[in-house]
């Protein structure tokens, strides 16, 4: 194979430049569509058990909806088809005039996608908790708002951050999907560097590695989070 | 100084040796084009016993392909499967594979160079940058980078997106030419990075964009293609110069001669005209889109006409 190593150009500008950036932008994809992911991911957890069945069934749908469709062809819809099948004011709006239409897109479609599997999570934390907590509670004269506020979800939280930390860290890698609608994340970076200089292997090289530094600086700090959360007699999978 | 007389035993010796000799001079002369000799991509396409053209989908005319399926078809497959026929007739098997390998702008060189494709037929700039990974065959089409606007648009150079955006396709030279440009002029003029030109041709379609560019001809078969085609213009100078080629391994100069006369003799028969007409005059994807062969592009297929 002919192929000429030159790991210089990592260090060159503006190549270096790019690389920057795009771990910026991934950053931004990632962490903004947490934020998403997290808050209506704990909704729709929730809601999935609570008593009335016309919201858990509406959760339950919306789970359905956003785990079962690939997340590539969500953010095709989100981006391509959407802004069609609304009003024309409204989809020159999405398209044009919406600050970073590209990235907001892309938060958008990786946060909804990610919070149906978050919801799953705390859903999971939730029913994990023993029957006779709740049981209890309702006896005590909690109501069912308190009974989450004081009882269940202290518990669920701490249960489900080993799993939510893997959802944490798979947001990062996602997001490289959000090059194929425009954003110039770190994959995007490196594919360009590739183009400008045709030292793929060095540029992609570089952004693994720095993918896999970002991921394990997450690990580490979940793993805090994770220690600090721990409770007595629930560690490791506990009941 | 006085000559020694042959006698029977040397004369016996020298015609054993002459004997020997021819021998081995015929031996030779038959194995040398069975495989000795063979290195590099004909080696690879002896041994694997296929040859693997890579593709571009949506390059019209040069290389594309229809909804229904069928082969990759267009003005650089054409000259690509004469050159599958040369290799068949080099390598003495009429029966070789040919297979159909889809690529992009960003996957072409890495899938050339690492051997999964054993020549690019797209809508392959040369040039020099190109050229410390991969090697070109000789120019078989010349283009150079336009805009693709909406009439309505009132859009006609580079300067009158400012405050608006344009598509480009990413690993294109399109790219380059007009990032250069719009830095170069000090044009505030947003930037969507699309994967090919369809995805730009969509994202102007759709409005998300008000311009996307690549090389002209391109442009006007994404024309051909679009839902109303009268709704959509080319305009602007040419932002760059263009000479299209097949791409082959670098360091390879046995396939790359191969290649070479199979087009040298397609320029020097003007075959390659009747090639042209048949993906250019008209399009194949609209009737009363026609592109006869420009000047320049004659005189290069003159150029590289080299006699046998």
């Amino acid at each position: 194979m002919h192929y000429n190593w030159n790991w210089g150009v990592l260090w060159q500008e503006p190549y270096l430049g790019w690389l920057i950036s795009g771990v910026g932008w991934t950053l931004a994809v990632s962490v903004a569509a947490w934020v998403i992911a997290f808050s209506l991911g704990s909704v729709v957890g929730v809601a999935r058990t609570l008593p009335n069945r016309w919201v858990a069934g509406a959760a339950t749908v919306y789970v359905e909806l956003f785990r079962n469709i690939p997340l590539l062809v969500q953010l095709f819809l989100w981006y391509f088809v959407v802004p069609e099948l609304l009003p024309a004011d409204w989809g020159r709006w999405i398209k044009r005039d919406m600050p970073l239409p590209e990235y907001t897109t892309a938060v958008v479609g990786l946060g909804f996608y990610t919070a149906s599997r978050v919801a799953e999570q705390v859903r999971s934390g939730i029913q994990s908790i023993p029957r006779g907590q709740s049981m209890a509670g309702y006896a005590s004269g909690l109501s069912t708002a308190q009974l989450y506020r004081y009882i269940l979800l202290p518990v669920a939280y701490r249960l489900i951050v080993p799993p939510l930390t893997s959802e944490f860290l798979t947001i990062f890698k996602n997001s490289s999907l959000a090059l194929t609608i425009g954003v110039l994340e770190l994959t995007a970076q490196s594919r360009q560097i590739t183009e400008y200089t045709f030292q793929g292997f060095e540029a992609f090289t570089a952004a693994t590695v720095i993918y896999v530094v970002i991921t394990l600086t997450v690990t580490a700090g979940m793993t805090l989070v994770e220690r600090r959360a721990r409770m007595p007699g629930f560690i490791a999978g506990g009941r | 100084m006085t000559r020694e007389k042959p006698t029977g035993e040397t004369i016996q010796m020298k015609r054993t040796l002459a004997a020997l000799c021819a021998v081995a001079l015929v031996a030779a002369g038959l194995a040398a084009p069975a495989s000795a000799q063979l290195y590099g991509t004909l080696a690879k396409v002896d041994a694997a016993n296929e040859f693997v053209i890579g593709h571009r989908e949506t390059s019209i005319p040069f290389a594309w392909i229809e909804s229904d399926g069928s082969d990759p078809k267009g003005y650089s497959i054409d000259l690509c499967l004469r050159i599958a026929d040369a290799v068949k007739e080099t390598l003495g098997k009429p029966d070789l594979g040919v297979r159909f390998v889809p690529i992009t702008p960003q996957t072409r060189i890495p899938l050339l160079t690492n051997g999964t494709i054993d020549i690019e037929c797209g809508s392959t700039t040369n040039n020099l940058t190109r050229q410390e990974q991969v090697a070109y065959l000789p120019v078989t089409f010349i283009t150079g980078t336009k805009l693709l606007v909406k009439k309505d648009s009132g859009i006609e150079t580079l300067a009158d997106l400012v405050g608006k955006r344009i598509s480009l396709a990413q690993g294109t030279t399109n790219e380059r030419v007009i990032k250069a440009a719009i830095e170069a002029q000090g044009l505030d003029i947003g930037v969507l990075n699309v994967k090919d030109h369809a995805e730009g041709f969509l994202s102007l379609e759709t409005g998300r964009v008000d311009a996307h560019s690549t090389d002209h001809i391109l442009l006007y078969g994404l024309i051909t293609r679009a839902r109303n085609p009268q709704d959509y213009a080319v305009v602007g100078d040419f932002l760059s110069y263009d000479p299209y080629a097949l791409m082959v391994r670098r360091d390879d100069s046995a396939f790359q001669l191969l290649g070479t006369k199979v087009l040298a003799e397609l320029f020097r028969t003007g075959e390659i005209r009747e090639i042209y007409a048949k993906w250019f005059e008209p399009f194949p994807t609209n009737p009363d889109v026609s592109e006869p062969p420009t000047d320049l592009l004659q005189a290069a297929w003159r150029l590289n006409a080299l006699p046998n």
